[in-house]
């Protein structure tokens, strides 16, 4: 089957030819860059509404926490491919994460 | 002669061909890896000290300038954009692609450090410094010292990052990256993007909570 080396085929070693590609990953179709900006702009003028409104100190926090994560994974997902990269790197990536969650989580409940 | 095999720095078996990355990626995303529990360590350090000196910090709102920081997020979000289209660029061997959006990014990472350095000046006019002593500001010394420690250690990872950039554009100006050597770009892109995606976390943390 052939690939275009030329749609997103950012598997592939780039010292590589591209027609080495199908080797070493499928080509993916390429992310909606616009489409992504538009969602992490409105998420940013969500946010900076939100934290007007008045909330409840608790609310507003799960509230923005919430859209943080939403546009740093849009980020991630799309911005940095790692939705497209094979399912090892993905794990490599996410292995801290919980570190980091239970290292925060862990100093909130001091308090 | 030989090498004798205990003296050898090769393998004792040939190397596992690995995760499908070549290693600029995997070396930059390792990287990142620890860059997150640095920020993370930053960012625990900050709740722990906010929650148990709540009358340190006031609401941001009364110290910040939310309104100008939130165009400032939204720069960094739009070099974000600018980048990913060199990278895209990059992909299809665009060289003139590569360059002009190279140069962009260059200048809104630039311009972000430029809003950053005025913001700064303002609060150090208004007494929000990052020491003890001269602190005039609402709230106590603590809330100016993570604040420039949180803010600043960002702002020293995009000054990096626009540096790397203008290296970057340099080295694609010399006819680099467009004939599907595009990894310098992608890696570089990584970083750039990770800085982006840290804003978003602190811009929420620092000033809107």
């Amino acid at each position: 089957m052939a690939i275009d080396p030329n749609v997103g085929a950012n598997l592939h070693s780039p010292d590589m030819p591209a027609d080495a590609t199908h080797e070493l990953g499928a080509a993916h179709p390429k992310p909606r860059y616009m489409f992504i900006f538009g969602v992490l702009a409105v998420l940013t003028m969500a946010e900076v509404g939100v934290a007007y409104l008045g909330l409840p100190q608790r609310i507003l926090v799960i509230t923005l926490v919430f859209m943080a994560m939403w546009k740093a994974g849009l980020v991630a997902m799309y911005y940095m491919h790692l939705r497209f990269e094979p399912r090892n790197l993905i794990f490599l990536v996410i292995a801290p994460l919980p570190l980091a969650f239970v290292l925060v989580l862990a100093v909130l409940t001091e308090f | 002669m030989s090498t004798p095999a205990s003296l050898s720095m090769l393998p004792p078996v040939d190397a596992a061909p690995g995760i499908r990355v070549y290693n600029q990626k995997l070396g930059m995303w390792v990287f990142l890896l620890s860059e997150i529990m640095f920020f993370t360590s930053l960012i625990g350090s900050y709740i722990i000290l906010r929650s148990a000196h709540p009358e340190a910090y006031p609401t941001p709102g009364s110290v910040l300038n939310i309104p100008l920081t939130a165009f400032n997020t939204f720069v960094l979000i739009c070099s974000s954009v600018t980048m990913v289209k060199a990278f895209a660029a990059a992909e299809v061997r665009d060289a003139r692609g590569i360059r002009v959006w190279l140069l962009a990014t260059i200048g809104l990472g630039a311009f972000f450090l430029g809003v950053q350095a005025f913001e700064y000046w303002k609060l150090l006019g208004h007494g929000f410094g990052p020491s003890v002593a001269g602190y005039t500001a609402a709230g106590g010394p603590l809330y100016g010292s993570t604040f420039y420690t949180m803010t600043g250690f960002h702002g020293a990872h995009v000054f990096l990052g626009v540096v790397a950039l203008c290296f970057t554009l340099f080295r694609a100006t010399r006819g680099a990256y467009d004939h599907g050597d595009y990894g310098g770009i992608e890696v570089m892109g990584l970083y750039w993007h990770f800085v982006d995606l840290v804003w978003i976390i602190l811009f929420t943390i620092v000033y809107l909570m």
